[in-house]
């Protein structure tokens, strides 16, 4: 097997330096009536060309979204990645290295955990960040939690504009931990009166901007109306390219700020792994869930870095830890942080503007579209359309002309009547005049 | 003919072997220092050309941002040196023995890699329709099928996102089951050796914590769990158990924890993180478990990538298949369909909620799938043969100098010692770890398990060939000795030759800098020291 070094007279000669006859008695512990005598019922060992070939076949029978018009989003997003990312996050040193538990012999992971953490700070103009989250779901899941930490209270209001799929990640976790939800209505123009769920047992209020239709949502008064009753304002964000050119949460006066960092740097990989971006204020560090990279000196007084504050996490803290969570998303950090580095201030915000410019020619094609409707008045690269039929019906109509148009909602939100014809749209720098031509024309044809 | 026409000295010379210049660079040859981004990088420099949008018309209604973020950017050539310099200060299982115990840093073959980048995984979005992506659920139902054959069970949670959420995820099938029979049992029992992710995963839950003691030879004792059992009778919802345990151990009375567990009306979760040493030899479903995740970081070696991203799915039992969330792919006579929402569920489906976003980390199943078909049934029992024959032979070669806390038994993937061998000497574990590194190894794991102490556990794992088993273990006979001979200098100040001396942790957590800020302007008025 060309991953194993060991040959058989290796395998011969270790077992008598180890005092056995056969490598069974290594594995004398496992009861009798458990020990495997045949093989697993699985194909033997294959080579370099075999799975080449057998996985090649797979992913052939699906369609890329660099192959065909491609309007999908609603949480991830088909962004343009420089060749430089991909080749240095497979740089050996980056790829196979572990968790930086020995700092003297990881500072370049250490190091890139630092740039990252005060990019994402910059980005969303908080105080800290951490070194990431699994994603941006599950970093929603632990703000949700860390606010209950910090509040003491044990109720969340969540937007109807947060991600369908964000949502029910909450909803799953508080149900299990005995927290309660206010979960509001679908919200797709921007429009529901959040301010009047918030009282003196609210924990936190999370809102997501651009919201999961797309429209561009104040945080001020929300946060005004939060702090008035010492409940917390999350802000969720799905494009972080947005924030190239729109306001940030922090200077609107959200206490925690999470976000998929996808767009930057990671491919859309069928949904994971992306990476989770997590920042707050100074004042609520040592509620942070997650690692946290850390600037401190050596003993000959050298700069270094170091995993730090490492009393909330759960090899020190066990069951009083601020969260079970064990790992980060550190190559995918990486990934950002490369992109992000090769962008600087002035690319984000080009590629803001590119997205934004995109996204509004989009919506005037589509708005001359015959009984097409555009819901948002105010966004970034993404916005909803309601059709004059189901909309689920409309996108398979349209992939089967190649062309992939958004996200039904319905398919995130399905039994719901009022969004049965509600289509997602995004358009990233990707997109070229001759697809979104292709897109309207398409749903003209489709809806005629 | 010489070459050499230019009378250029082709001897090594005289160079006086013990000066080390002290160099204006802080560079050390190929050991170079490297500043952060934000100190080198500017505000309207770019690596990436991006033409202006020909029009540009907000429709951003009011929410522009009119702050500077403060990012730098870099050239492509400035990016590509800054990164790469990084990279030269991390050990990498690329380069060299990283002997991390519970870890399992095996080799991370690049076939992996190739085959997640195809545009047919890597460039396909969770939410493009299902019909476009037919072979992306047919790779997550073949992995899926490889994993359930491998452990012996008859279901699989593919989504959690890694080891400890995996956990989670268990613990949720677990809680729903109980609250789908009526019962809300609050106890979950948690050997001392567990890794933290256990204790905090059953708190987070709500679930009280309560320990179970081990015999003197590592494991589970069985009266003792049989008493507390006993004594919480009626309101234990499960048992949280690693195996082979944290101690390198294999559960001998696992079956009878099993049946112990099940019989108090419990689930029995088994924390997956060493089942690379069984594979092919046991199953962990005809050993009693319910519920167990697999880190495919680790067993089925997708590559750590300094911390992450991992993929932690779990496989279950019958009791708990019903409660698996969303989203799962079902079997039916015309195919693969996806259940994404409660709304698509059939009879017999009980998802207890979601674990995250789309579907998982479809680029981890990738690669462990690459790896899994690579290996086949036959080389993946080798591959537990070899890590656990490594284990083995890593401990006879050490185990007259350094000390076992279990005796002199086989162990499996990963061998555990403790630091008596170190009284009296004045070194400390941290400081012999740290030794390993002036060594060119990365330190075994240290001060885990709980239940050991000064506790080293090392797992060579299948990746290392003899020689370098045999070189390891002469360098840390070498090291041993030294301590034993009282040279206690080339541990308490070790590493000397890393890329950094010993890192001042306590100062780092006391006044945290999690992030760069710009210089404070030099003060005008002399300071008067702090102490």
């Amino acid at each position: 097997m060309r991953y194993l070094p060991l040959n058989d007279t290796d395998r011969q000669d270790m077992l008598a330096r180890v005092g056995v006859d056969h490598i069974d008695d290594l594995f004398a512990d496992i009861p009798e009536k458990a020990r495997l005598k045949d093989l697993l019922d699985l194909p033997r060992r294959a080579s370099e060309m075999q799975v080449e070939r057998q996985l090649s076949a797979m992913a052939a029978k699906n369609t890329p979204a660099g192959s065909v018009p491609f309007f999908v989003g609603a949480g991830a997003y088909k962004h343009h990645v420089p060749a430089t990312v991909d080749h240095l996050i497979q740089r050996s040193e980056f790829l196979t290295s572990y968790t930086p538990y020995q700092p003297e012999i990881t500072q370049g992971t250490l190091q890139y955990l630092f740039e990252f953490q005060t990019q994402v700070a910059r980005l969303t103009a908080m105080d800290v960040a951490n070194a990431s989250m699994y994603d941006g779901s599950t970093g929603t899941g632990e703000a949700v939690l860390m606010a209950h930490r910090i509040t003491k209270r044990n109720k969340a209001v969540l937007s109807g504009g947060l991600h369908p799929q964000y949502r029910e990640v909450v909803e799953g976790l508080s149900a299990m931990a005995g927290d309660k939800v206010v979960s509001l209505p679908a919200d797709p123009s921007g429009t529901e009166d959040i301010l009047s769920q918030i009282d003196d047992e609210t924990s936190c209020v999370v809102v997501q901007c651009p919201s999961f239709y797309g429209q561009l949502i104040d945080l001020k008064p929300i946060a005004e109306k939060a702090h008035q009753h010492k409940a917390l304002l999350i802000a969720v964000f799905t494009e972080v390219v947005s924030l190239g050119l729109i306001e940030p949460p922090g200077t609107q006066g959200a206490d925690i700020v999470v976000g998929e960092g996808q767009s930057i740097g990671n491919g859309l990989n069928f949904g994971g792994p992306y990476v989770g971006l997590f920042a707050t204020r100074q004042k609520y560090v040592r509620q942070m869930p997650g690692r946290l990279c850390g600037e401190t000196v050596d003993a000959e007084g050298k700069r270094g870095f170091v995993l730090t504050l490492s009393t909330r996490e759960q090899h020190i803290r066990r069951d009083k830890a601020t969260s079970n969570i064990c790992t980060n998303s550190g190559l995918c950090c990486l990934a950002f942080t490369v992109h992000m580095s090769l962008l600087g201030e002035k690319g984000l915000t080009k590629l803001a503007r590119i997205n934004h410019g995109n996204a509004v020619k989009l919506k005037r094609a589509l708005a001359g579209v015959p009984g097409v409707e555009v819901l948002n008045t105010a966004y970034f690269n993404e916005f909803t359309v309601k059709l004059p039929k189901p909309a689920a019906a409309v996108v398979e109509a349209l992939a089967a002309q190649n062309i992939l148009a958004g996200v039904p909602v319905s398919r995130l939100e399905p039994g719901k009547p009022e969004l049965k014809n509600l289509l997602v749209v995004a358009s990233t720098e990707v997109n070229t005049d001759e697809d979104r031509a292709a897109l309207a024309d398409g749903l003209k044809a489709v809806l005629t | 003919m010489s070459m050499n026409t230019q009378g250029r000295p082709t001897s090594a010379g005289d160079t006086g072997e013990s000066f080390r210049p002290k160099t204006f660079t802080g560079n050390r040859a190929l050991d170079m220092e490297e500043p952060l981004i934000f100190e080198f990088g500017r505000l309207d420099n770019m690596g990436v050309d991006l033409d202006e949008p020909d029009t540009f018309e907000s429709e951003l209604g009011g929410h522009e941002r009119t702050a500077e973020i403060g990012l730098p950017g870099l050239a492509e050539p400035e990016a590509m040196r800054h990164f790469v310099r990084l990279s030269r200060n991390n050990y990498a299982i690329d380069s060299g023995l990283y002997p991390l115990g519970s870890c399992t840093m095996k080799h991370n073959p690049r076939l992996n890699e190739k085959m997640a980048r195809l545009p047919g995984f890597g460039d396909i979005h969770p939410l493009q329709p299902v019909s476009t992506v037919p072979g992306a659920l047919e790779l997550i139902d073949e992995l899926a099928h490889w994993l359930m054959v491998t452990t012996g069970t008859s279901a699989v949670a593919m989504s959690p996102k890694a080891g400890a959420h995996g956990e989670l995820c268990g613990m949720m099938a677990i809680k729903a089951a109980h609250t789908a029979a009526g019962r809300s049992p609050e106890i979950v029992l948690v050997p001392e050796s567990a890794h933290g992710t256990n204790p905090a995963t059953a708190a987070l839950l709500g679930y009280k914590v309560v320990a179970i003691d081990a015999k003197d030879d590592g494991t589970v004792d069985l009266a003792a769990l049989t008493a507390t059992i006993a004594q919480h009778e009626g309101n234990i919802a499960g048992i949280m158990l690693t195996n082979p345990n944290t101690c390198g151990l294999f559960e001998r009375d696992i079956m009878e924890i099993a049946d112990l567990i099940h019989a108090a009306g419990g689930f029995f979760y088994c924390d997956g993180a060493n089942f690379n040493a069984i594979v092919g030899k046991a199953r962990p479903g005809d050993l009693g478990v319910d519920a167990m995740h697999i880190n495919l970081h680790k067993t089925f070696s997708t590559p750590h990538g300094g911390g992450g991203p991992g993929s932690g799915p779990v496989v279950l039992s019958d009791r708990l298949a019903p409660f698996a969330p969303l989203p799962f792919i079902r079997k039916t006579e015309d195919g693969l369909e996806l259940v994404e929402t409660d709304a698509a569920t059939k009879d017999g489906e009980q998802p207890f909620g979601r674990m995250t976003a789309f579907h998982g980390q479809m680029g981890m199943y990738v690669r462990a799938l690459a790896y899994m078909q690579s290996h086949g049934s036959d080389g993946l029992r080798q591959a537990s043969e070899d890590a656990v024959l490594n284990a083995n032979y890593v401990r006879v070669g050490l185990q007259d100098l350094m000390t076992l806390p279990f005796g002199e038994n086989p162990c499996m993937h990963e061998v555990l010692f403790d630091d008596s061998f170190l009284k009296d000497t004045g070194v400390t574990t941290l400081d012999f770890a740290k030794a390993m590194i002036d060594e060119g190894y990365h330190p075994m794991t240290m001060y885990f398990p709980l239940v050991v102490h000064g506790a080293m556990l090392i797992e060579p794992t299948e990746s290392e060939s003899r020689a370098s088993l045999d070189l390891f273990i002469a360098t840390m006979r070498d090291l041993v000795m030294s301590a034993t001979r009282g040279e206690t200098q080339r541990f308490s100040g070790a590493p000397y030759l890393a890329p950094r001396r010993r890192l001042d942790e306590t100062t780092a957590a006391r006044k945290p800098v999690l992030k760069w800020s710009e210089p404070e302007p030099a003060e005008v008025t002399p300071q008067v020291a702090a102490e």
